[in-house]
């Protein structure tokens, strides 16, 4: 309660000198209403509404949430298609964005949103918004995909801390097999949950520039740079003894209850934010006590990088209402609301930490402020849905393979270009 | 107002009259079937975005798109497989059930699965597979049944920590010893806390003359050195050592609760000590039911317990309109029982059986909620069906629309001859 007293009174503060940082203004939206889509469900819609109840207190405006679920894309599609699109959507795919801003379906976003952009986020942010040197939209919501989870009581008996390097993380691991237990659940029946195993120690061992041209496919698979972030990941998935048994028939949920369950069979978990929730729903173990987590480390020296994933709020009109909303999105003031109730990040530099309710989300939303330009948006989600985002196919598969025959490093590499060549060439 | 009767001479002949009557159907048929498939057909010749002609472009790639072979081979296995064997099997239990006193409420427990919908029955079926014996049911009762014959070893999964060969017969070790020596002997690979409770702590023993002595223990404590036994660490007792010399075990031992071992007599020369592998086998896991190789005849499994249902139904529906005095006439003939059915009921019934496994045939091509449900992420390229891979490429993440449509209209030409062959059983048997 005394958390959502402080998110309350720093909001009031916020509103109160808002005027300067032109988000605060009062205007009077009285009568108008306006539409939001977006992917966000039970309690996470709850706590939404809750940042557009705000929202509608300070100008009068209506707003009508609709909630889409996974099936986004293909709503917001339709809507376009029989004319009467929402006034805002948060799309997880920036693919998505890039199409429907070259279709001319949305309104690139007004001096004041692109302000408070520039002011408050990171330039790599602004970057991810922009299509063809225009801002259309800014990620409202994020998740931070560089986090190891890891059972304390497991960690105790072998008296391991975090570690902070690809190598040691690898000899911890080995200390933790010599338990008997294995040291790494991987969820490898999910394709997703791989191609962030990768992204995360390709941004590391070849750097966000290559990562960039990577996701645009301007280098191919065969490179030399995917070939080394592969050598590095069979270094853990290629030793039987490190990786709980079964790893392809393990759905994600069941990789986190592997570690945080009861009888638990690994010891770590990689994964996002999101894990938190899991663990809190499905098992007994205490996040911030039982279950903690580590950044994911760094390899070969690599600086401090965060894989990211997120939710981006564009405009498919521009009347008043809907400038003033994507004004309040874009605003630190909106952010802590939802921070302040929890299971939410933001890239928003000036959510203040105290905002957040607890430790781990504190770190976990520090984590992707500090790695500022170094952050990168989930590749997968870049590239073209056939290749990054089919079950059964492109990069989930192959990397599915991958784990199945860590060895086989230039097969894998021949079969993701491949593939990669005939989904970017369409 | 007073509905005015027309009374016809040939009523329902005038089609004037029939119009109004038929106009709501009409309608609603064009509306619901007749456009879809119009405009799905159309669709298919258009790129993904829909406006551009394409020709039989979506056709081509359909056809050379490795995903829609791995489909079509499934469904060729289901359609020989799954149809005949839900015929056969409710063929049998529908003759059988015929017997018994209690045939209503049998079938009536067998029909049940059909009143599960299929996604739920999948999400069942996903867990009777499921790998983990804890969990699965299938491979809970495998390991069961394995575990009665050869039962699970003492320590699975531990093995030495250096210095040591993984052979068929077990670990042995590089160097070779001899009598005189003592050996420290490592283990790693088992958790602290499921030693045994008699387990005591584990000391190096001092050499003897003539024998060849060592100790056994986990290797594993917080903060302990590796290689060396630390204060914490226990012997592991109960298990077996061996003393190979040329390929022959010359001697066999069991460690003691402090984790130490003696062979007594050698004799003179070097021996290997091994640990045999019945120590540390790992526990029968049973099999990967939902893995890349087994995964369609375990789907197909599932849909054989769902539709047995509906066969028996029909069937015994058949059988209860078979004349029974044709089957009274062949007995007083003298046939048997197996020459009954094979010669007269089977014939008899061959009509109903026919309609049975052709709507079943039907049913098998349009599978999808099964081999999606049941099938983890991993190995579903490889339970691919046609009706999954169309909604995967119409409506999966950028989906192509067009390229579905062309699937839609071949799973409709391969649907179509079964209806065909349908309605026209209909059609005869009602003139």
């Amino acid at each position: 309660m005394g958390k959502q007293w402080i998110a309350l009174l720093a909001l009031t503060a916020a509103a109160c000198s808002g005027g300067a940082a032109g988000t605060g203004t009062t205007e009077d939206l009285e009568g108008q209403t306006v539409e939001v889509v977006g992917p966000w469900t039970g309690d996470e819609q709850k706590s939404f509404e809750q940042v557009l109840k705000v929202f509608t207190d300070k100008t009068g405006a209506e707003v009508k949430y609709t909630p889409a679920g996974d099936e986004l894309p293909t709503v917001v599609q339709t809507r376009i298609s029989g004319g009467t699109p929402p006034n805002v959507a948060l799309i997880a795919q920036p693919g998505l964005v890039a199409q429907f801003a070259g279709a001319g379906a949305l309104k690139p976003v007004n001096a004041d949103v692109e302000k408070a952009v520039t002011d408050h986020n990171a330039a790599v942010w602004k970057q991810l918004g922009s299509v063809g040197g225009k801002l259309y939209g800014f990620t409202f919501k994020t998740a931070n995909k560089s986090a190891f989870w890891y059972s304390e009581k497991a960690f105790q008996q072998v008296g391991a801390t975090p570690p902070a390097t690809w190598d040691d993380l690898i000899s911890t691991s080995r200390a933790i097999s010599e338990t008997g237990l294995a040291a790494v659940s991987v969820g490898g029946a999910d394709g997703w949950t791989l191609t962030d195993w990768f992204e995360n120690v390709y941004l590391r061992t070849a750097g966000p520039d290559n990562y960039d041209k990577l996701a645009k496919h301007e280098i191919p698979w065969t490179d030399p740079t995917v070939r080394k972030a592969l050598e590095e990941l069979a270094k853990l998935w290629g030793d039987p003894t490190l990786i709980a048994g079964g790893a392809l028939q393990t759905e994600f949920p069941k990789s986190v209850t592997n570690v945080f369950g009861e009888p638990s069979t690994a010891a770590m978990v990689f994964e996002a934010d999101f894990v938190a929730s899991i663990i809190t729903t499905n098992t007994k173990a205490k996040v911030g006590e039982d279950a903690k987590f580590f950044p994911f480390p760094s390899v070969a020296g690599s600086k401090d990088a965060v894989v990211a994933g997120g939710d981006m709020a564009v405009q498919f009109k521009d009347d008043k209402a809907t400038t003033e909303l994507m004004k309040f999105l874009a605003s630190p003031e909106s952010g802590k609301v939802w921070a302040g109730l929890g299971g939410f990040l933001s890239p928003n530099k000036d959510i203040p930490e105290t905002a957040y309710p607890d430790a781990v989300t504190r770190e976990l939303a520090k984590r992707i402020v500090d790695a500022g330009d170094n952050v990168r948006f989930d590749m997968s989600d870049l590239a073209p849905a056939a290749f990054g985002g089919t079950k059964g196919a492109g990069e989930w598969k192959d990397l599915q393979d991958f784990l199945a025959d860590p060895k086989n490093v230039d097969g894998i590499m021949q079969r993701l270009e491949a593939n990669a060549a005939k989904a970017y060439g369409k | 107002m007073r509905l005015r009767v027309n009374v016809d001479a040939a009523p329902g002949r005038s089609p004037r009259q029939a119009i109004p009557f038929l106009l709501p159907a009409l309608v609603l048929l064009a509306a619901l079937v007749l456009y879809p498939l119009v405009f799905s057909l159309i669709r298919s010749f258009f790129d993904a975005r829909g406006d551009e002609f394409v020709g039989l472009r979506n056709y081509v790639d359909t056809f050379t798109d490795p995903r829609t072979l791995t489909a079509f081979r499934n469904n060729v296995i289901w359609v020989v497989v799954a149809p005949a064997a839900v015929t056969g099997i409710g063929l049998i239990l529908a003759v059988l059930t015929e017997r018994i006193r209690w045939a209503t409420a049998f079938r009536l427990v067998l029909f049940m699965p059909m009143a599960i919908s299929l996604f739920a029955s999948g999400i069942i079926f996903r867990l009777v597979y499921d790998e983990a014996p804890n969990q699965g049911v299938v491979n809970a009762v495998v390991v069961g049944v394995h575990d009665m014959f050869s039962p699970a070893s003492r320590y699975p999964g531990a093995r030495p920590r250096d210095g040591y060969a993984a052979t068929e017969a077990g670990f042995a070790s590089i160097r070779p010893s001899r009598a005189g020596d003592t050996i420290s002997l490592p283990l790693i690979g088992y958790p602290p806390q499921d030693v045994p409770p008699q387990a005591l702590g584990a000391s190096p023993p001092t050499a003897g003359t003539g024998e060849l002595r060592g100790v056994l223990w986990l290797d594993v404590s917080v903060g302990g050195k590796a290689g060396a036994v630390d204060p914490t660490e226990r012997g592991l007792p109960g298990v077996a050592v061996e003393a190979v010399r040329d390929g022959q075990v010359v001697a066999r031992t069991t460690t003691g609760d402090d984790g130490r071992f003696t062979f007594p007599d050698l004799g003179a020369g070097d021996v290997t000590v091994r640990l045999p592998a019945e120590n540390f086998t790992l526990p029968f896991r049973g099999l990967t039911w939902l893995g890349a190789s087994l995964i369609t005849p375990v789907i197909i499994s599932s849909w054989i317990w769902i539709m047995t249902g509906f066969a028996i139904t029909f069937i015994a529906a058949g059988l209860s309109a078979i004349p029974r005095d044709a089957l009274e006439a062949a007995r007083v003939d003298g046939a048997t029982e197996w020459q009954v059915f094979r010669r007269v009921t089977i014939p008899l019934l061959s009509p109903v059986l026919l309609v049975v496994f052709v709507t079943l045939v039907i049913n098998v091509l349009k599978i999808f909620e099964l081999v999606f449900v049941i099938a983890p992420g991993s190995v579903q390229s490889e339970a691919n069906v046609l009706a999954l891979q169309m909604w995967q490429v119409s409506f999966g993440t950028g989906g192509d629309q067009g390229a579905g449509s062309a699937l839609a209209v071949i799973l409709f030409l391969l649907v179509a001859p079964a209806m065909l062959f349908n309605i026209r059983r209909f059609r005869r048997e009602r003139s």
